[in-house]
């Protein structure tokens, strides 16, 4: 029961940080921003040294953790902060859906780069070994990885709660999430708040990296799609924008897909992303503004 | 030298043109009514001076700058403090939050914090109901109480002029009587210079001061607002009997 428990939470852990990373941006701009899958996978590959060998050559891998993460870290806001002044900087007057392709098209920009350097072939590393180890709580045999999860996502929830409640540059961004337009006409600037949101949602790409790469042990070119759909689904369940929504839609999804997994009759697990999707269309058929809508897009149609 | 100046200012929305070679100019201190009929072009202009709406020709000056195709937030830092049509409290947002919005642009000045507090402090003494309500959420304010909030926040910044657009729209008339009450007695206070847009004519006629009437996207009349208030020529602006 507990160990139920534990994997929806960590799982649900997951999808919450990656819907963050989208609910973000888009409250500050309206861009749905599908490259944040593969910023994920970049962060990821930064770990090692390009090559096209089977074999991967750990380069930043190698680093203690304490100067690991932090190097993920700044990887994952470099490079959404270039994106953004690259590449989104010259659409921010477009509409949102031309937005949208242009983030597509930035994504498999991104993904080819690293195919380019990497092949396609997964690699596996190994990465923090210890925290394979099994720990236990209650009776539970848990991986310690999954706790730390679990702990840091909830260290990562309430940082970025403090952060956005209680400086000056987290109530300037609330405030551009909620009126772009007033916020510049009180003298926001613009390009700070929008790069504060891109820096903040790379560091989170940066963070699902970590976790998903020490818990696989397989780095893949693919595995920020993945994850990037059912976060995509979490912002979109939890109302476009609210970041608040997308935390608690990102759990329940995680709850949901574990939850089935067990649940389903054993015939029906290998379809479970099917039942897990047909929740989805559920929740939106009744709740189509989402679960907590956002105020900046409810006014603004 | 005047605090604003426009001139020759055209503003188009794709084919629309909205604004057609309108120039006029504010002295600082001045309190001028912007007036006239729905889709004359008044508040086309007010959103051209702050900045989000760009303008086809012409240009603006604002405080000894050239203003024009500026960002928002940079006229913004020159003075130019808006309020917008509708509002726009940041509903999320707590009331006391809301005025702090806008102090931020002074970060860099040395003691922008003490002197942000010093006008909170001022800005409450003027509306007490939004002391009382300053850890309420924004959204929740009545409509006259939202029209309190965004004065207060305009006024945080400490700007050398107010823009106002339409402060009576969708309000009860009693609260309307507050609000200008409130604004009257502000501009005494601190000698501020004040352009409000409304649709009637009758709060400029009440307030006094200068008034100019558009329609049709240009300036029909400029004048003081009691004088013209009573001449048959703001009839023939409003409802256009020189067309038919």
């Amino acid at each position: 029961m507990l160990q139920i428990l534990f994997d929806a939470l960590s799982l649900g852990s997951l999808y919450a940080l990656g819907a963050l990373g989208i609910a973000l941006i888009f409250g500050v701009m309206r861009l749905v921003n599908f490259a944040h899958g593969d910023v994920i996978a970049f962060c990821v590959f930064a770990l090692l040294w390009p090559s096209t060998d089977a074999m991967a050559i750990v380069f930043a891998g190698q680093l203690p953790w304490y100067l690991l993460v932090p190097f993920v870290l700044l990887c994952g806001a470099g490079l959404s902060v270039l994106c953004e002044i690259v590449v989104f900087r010259r659409f921010r007057k477009a509409n949102p859906a031309t937005m949208m392709i242009a983030s597509f098209a930035l994504g498999f920009v991104i993904r080819y780069f690293l195919l380019m350097l990497f092949s396609s072939r997964p690699k596996s590393i190994s990465l923090l070994p210890e925290l394979s180890q099994p720990v236990e709580i209650l009776g539970a045999r848990l991986p310690l990885l999954q706790l730390i999860t679990i702990v840091a996502t909830m260290v990562i929830l309430i940082g970025l709660t403090l952060f956005l409640r209680q400086t000056r540059f987290g109530l300037e961004m609330r405030a551009a999430a909620e009126n772009f337009s007033m916020a510049r006409m009180l003298g926001v600037r613009a390009n700070r708040v929008i790069m504060g949101a891109f820096a903040l949602s790379g560091a989170l790409a940066a963070a699902i990296a970590l976790i998903f790469g020490i818990q696989t042990g397989t780095l893949d070119i693919q595995m920020g799609a993945s994850i990037m759909l059912m976060a995509f689904i979490a912002t979109v369940i939890g109302g476009l924008g609210s970041l608040g929504g997308a935390v608690l839609a990102g759990f329940l999804l995680g709850a949901a897909s574990v939850i089935m997994q067990v649940m389903l009759p054993i015939d029906a697990r290998p379809f479970r992303d099917a039942f897990v999707y047909g929740a989805v269309i559920l929740v939106l058929l009744f709740r189509p503004q989402g679960l907590i809508a956002a105020r900046g897009t409810k006014e603004r149609v | 030298m005047s605090l604003v100046a426009l001139s020759d200012i055209t503003i188009r929305y794709s084919r629309l043109t909205a604004v057609r070679d309108v120039s006029f100019s504010m002295d600082e201190g001045e309190i001028l009514f912007i007036t006239g009929p729905n889709g004359a072009g008044k508040s086309s202009l007010l959103r051209a001076i702050a900045g989000v709406t760009p303008v086809a020709s012409g240009r603006i000056d604002f405080a000894g700058h050239e203003i024009t195709g500026q960002a928002p937030e940079n006229i913004a830092r020159l003075g130019f403090s808006m309020v917008p049509e509708g509002r726009d409290v940041f509903g999320s947002l707590t009331t006391e939050e809301n005025l702090l919005v806008g102090t931020g642009m002074h970060a860099r000045d040395r003691g922008w914090r003490s002197r942000a507090a010093s006008e909170l402090e001022a800005v409450y003494a003027t509306f007490p109901m939004l002391k009382e309500r300053r850890h309420g959420q924004a959204g929740l304010l009545s409509g006259g109480q939202q029209q309190m909030l965004v004065i207060g926040r305009a006024l945080m910044t400490n700007p050398r002029l107010v823009a106002i657009d339409e402060p009576s729209l969708g309000l009860a008339p009693n609260i309307n009587d507050q609000v200008y009450e409130r604004l009257i007695a502000l501009r005494a206070q601190r000698q501020l210079t004040l352009l409000i847009v409304e649709q009637s004519s009758a709060w400029a006629m009440m307030v006094g001061g200068r008034m100019i009437l558009m329609r049709g996207g240009q300036i029909v009349l400029d004048g003081d607002a009691r004088t013209l208030g009573n001449g048959e020529a703001i009839q023939a602006a409003y409802f256009g009997y020189e067309d038919h």
